[in-house]
């Protein structure tokens, strides 16, 4: 249960990074707060023979407004997110799900970026993530480029960006107006890995009624998914529990994954079914509240 | 594999080493130097018994490589008492409440209790539950940890506010 040899290096800023990376290709992996990576390092699962460290790198820290958006730098400690006024202002549902990532010792290591670049098919970043329509933003020596949510994931722990590129940001949506955000998950105990996951966002209008809204679901299978026709079904109604019951039902028809040790494909759509209502019954009456 | 010049200072104290990059924080605190406190139990982040406070926050050793400690400052569960001899108010409330039986989780639970109790004086029994959700213990039920931390925090608050202290 110890990680295999590998040298390391302690790249200072950015683009020294990502030259390695251009110098070392597959070879080389990035490490930013570990909490995914040296798991699987201890247990021989990745085997890196070298590991470029971004933990020290100015430019991939903080948090910012960018217009629209709400910018998170990759290397930003999750338990500086889930504590920043400006993600429990803008990206509301992000917050909610920071709050399952781990526990608190994890996410004083664990990076919002990592997770992301891990793509856990049960992480909970990246679930709120796709449910936003956020982006994000990948750099490599020959330039920089983004990458939407929709196309970021590409299976079980597996992601759009290429091994010589470094995950620089990624940038939430801020939704104007009356929102109001559920995040609700079913895992063994409080912060373990969750068995199913639920993100729900809403946005209202002055007179109550839904201008849009946003669900997604982890765990259920290799990554998560957006549940489009749920989506459309909610749009314009002023989601009242018989709205919120069939768009909770087609969520639960929607799931494909297939039976696991954890549990069979059926207690997951029932699971999805119950989560759902109750993360989009919750992101109703806060929006409500606003 | 690459070696490493590193220098830290651990419980108030700096030190320097040459470690290889596959050494763990935990494995460099126990094995080098000789800080036998912080347990390591099952190497791949799921227990918290290898936890230390980092830079003043709670992170699993396990997970951290020494090499990326360089510069950091580290406190173990050795750094939490006031001397050789003494025990912390928590510490103290661990050993009366026995708030450990066989005691391979208890750095960790200390290190885990010491960090909330240093930003909630008066922490909920949630908030106690939740701020050692991150740590396994197969002895206790953890009852008596959570009374452990609850009885050290009214101690605590004790020294400003006599009416705590009962």
């Amino acid at each position: 249960m110890k990680a295999a040899e590998f040298d390391y290096e302690r790249p200072a800023s950015l683009a020294d990074a990502v030259a390695i990376l251009a110098a070392k290709g597959a070879d080389a992996k990035i490490i930013a707060g570990g909490q995914t990576l040296v798991p699987l390092m201890a247990m021989r699962l990745a085997r890196p023979a070298l590991l470029v460290d971004i933990n020290r790198i100015a430019e991939l820290q903080g948090i910012s407004r960018e217009g629209a958006f709400v910018a998170i730098r990759a290397c930003t400690r999750q338990a500086d997110a889930l504590a920043h006024a400006s993600v429990r202002a803008d990206a509301p549902l992000l917050a909610k799900a920071l709050a399952f990532v781990g526990h608190g010792q994890t996410r004083n290591r664990g990076t919002v970026g990592g997770s992301l670049a891990n793509a856990d098919p049960a992480a909970e970043i990246g679930l709120a993530a796709l449910a936003l329509d956020a982006e994000v933003e990948a750099r490599s020596a020959k330039g920089t480029r983004t990458i939407a949510l929709r196309e970021f994931f590409k299976g079980a722990m597996e992601t759009a960006i290429h091994p010589e590129e470094c995950l620089v940001a990624v940038r939430f949506p801020v939704w104007p107006g009356r929102v109001g955000a559920g995040f609700h998950e079913v895992s063994v105990r409080a912060s373990d890995f969750a068995f199913l996951a639920v993100a729900a966002q809403v946005e209202l209008d002055a007179g109550g009624q839904c201008r849009r809204a946003a669900l997604s679901i982890g765990g259920a299978a290799m990554m998560p998914r957006r549940i489009g026709a749920a989506e459309a079904r909610l749009a314009g109604t002023r989601l009242e529990a018989s709205d919120i019951a069939q768009a909770a039902g087609l969520a639960a028809a929607a799931l494909d994954g297939a039976d696991d040790a954890h549990g069979s494909a059926r207690y997951r759509r029932r699971v999805a079914m119950v989560l759902a209502e109750r993360a989009l019954a919750e992101a109703r009456d806060e929006a409500l509240s606003r | 594999m690459s070696q490493h010049e590193i220098a830290l200072t651990v419980n108030g104290r700096a030190r320097r080493a040459r470690v290889p990059a596959r050494m763990s924080l935990v494995d460099f605190l126990r094995d080098e130097l000789r800080l036998t406190g912080t347990h390591v139990g099952c190497e791949h982040g799921v227990c918290g018994a290898c936890s230390v406070l980092m830079e003043g926050r709670p992170v699993r050793s396990c997970l951290v490589f020494a090499v990326q400690a360089e510069g950091t400052e580290i406190i173990t569960v050795e750094g939490l008492a006031p001397d050789a001899e003494g025990l912390s108010i928590l510490q103290d409330s661990f050993w009366e409440l026995h708030a450990l039986q066989c005691g391979y989780c208890t750095p960790g639970m200390l290190i885990a209790a010491h960090a909330l109790l240093a930003r909630n004086s008066a922490p909920s029994e949630d908030e106690i539950r939740e701020a050692i959700g991150g740590n396994l213990c197969r002895c206790t039920g953890y009852k008596q940890i959570v009374d452990a931390v609850s009885l050290a925090a009214r101690r605590m608050r004790g020294a400003n506010r006599p009416e705590d202290a009962r």
